[in-house]
């Protein structure tokens, strides 16, 4: 997970995820076209999304495609963000409870 | 020839043959595929179903069967009128890695302007993480199907 977080702590990694989400399945031409970095910095910036399992490429005849595998995203959702959202729900409907519990 | 419109991954501490067990059981399937069971003979050919709550959301046929590397059947949404579309392809590639199995799951031949794509996008990376999840830990991810925009089917 230390991966996808260090992955992640970077805006043009984070951009080329976005094109990606946008348009999934890109070639590297593709994915260099309109940036404002070089084809090399893509190209180590892919490099790191891909350890990171946040990318992963597919042949395609000729071509190499990109894709965003968001699998990685999603367990961080679980882990860090569903948890805390636990806690509020299970309040509130404590609370529901509680206010109920008023009425009879 | 068009590329698919997805490709996942997922990394599992398990065997090819749990994954696929874990993938062909309907036993199995409703622990991280919200309650969701797999059913089918897995025999090129044969016919392929998805069960929620006794009701069938999606079908397909059986492509392709060589145990425990790769499997593949056509996909075809049932239950909502706005996202019955044309059959599209599921392909799940097994790979050992040590101790690791590489899961790879491609899905392709949505129509253009597709309606189905955007409840499809959603729930595989959470299937895929409750898979995970359940052969690792041996318990499945606790999502409500709420969580994903997904109805509960029983009260539909």
């Amino acid at each position: 997970m230390d991966e996808v977080f260090k992955a992640l702590a970077d805006a043009s990694r984070r951009s080329l995820l976005d094109r990606l989400h946008a348009n999934n399945g890109q070639t590297l031409n593709e994915l260099c076209d309109g940036l404002d970095m070089t084809r090399q910095a893509v190209t180590k910036h892919l490099g790191i999304l891909e350890a990171a399992n946040l990318v992963t490429t597919l042949r395609h005849g000729r071509e190499k495609l990109h894709y965003i595998n968001p699998v990685p995203i999603h367990q961080i959702g679980e882990r860090w963000i569903k948890k805390f959202e636990r806690g509020k729900l299970a309040a509130l409907s404590e609370l529901k409870r509680q206010l109920e519990k008023r009425d009879e | 020839m068009s590329k698919p419109e997805f490709v996942y991954v997922t990394y599992i501490e398990t065997t090819p043959e749990k994954l696929w067990e874990a993938l062909t059981s309907s036993e199995f399937s409703k622990s991280y595929w919200f309650g969701t069971e797999v059913r089918s003979d897995w025999k090129v050919g044969s016919p392929f179903a998805l069960v929620t709550d006794g009701k069938t959301t999606d079908t397909g046929t059986i492509l392709e069967v060589d145990r425990p590397r790769r499997l593949s059947y056509t996909f075809k949404h049932e239950l909502y009128e706005t996202m019955r579309e044309p059959a599209t392809k599921v392909a799940f590639t097994i790979e050992p890695y040590g101790n690791l199995v590489k899961l790879t799951v491609t899905h392709e031949g949505f129509v253009e302007g597709s309606k189905l794509i955007g409840a499809i996008s959603t729930g595989w990376p959470a299937i895929l993480s409750g898979l995970k999840s359940m052969l690792e830990t041996g318990r499945p991810l606790a999502i409500p199907r709420a969580a994903l925009g997904k109805e509960e089917l029983t009260r539909s």
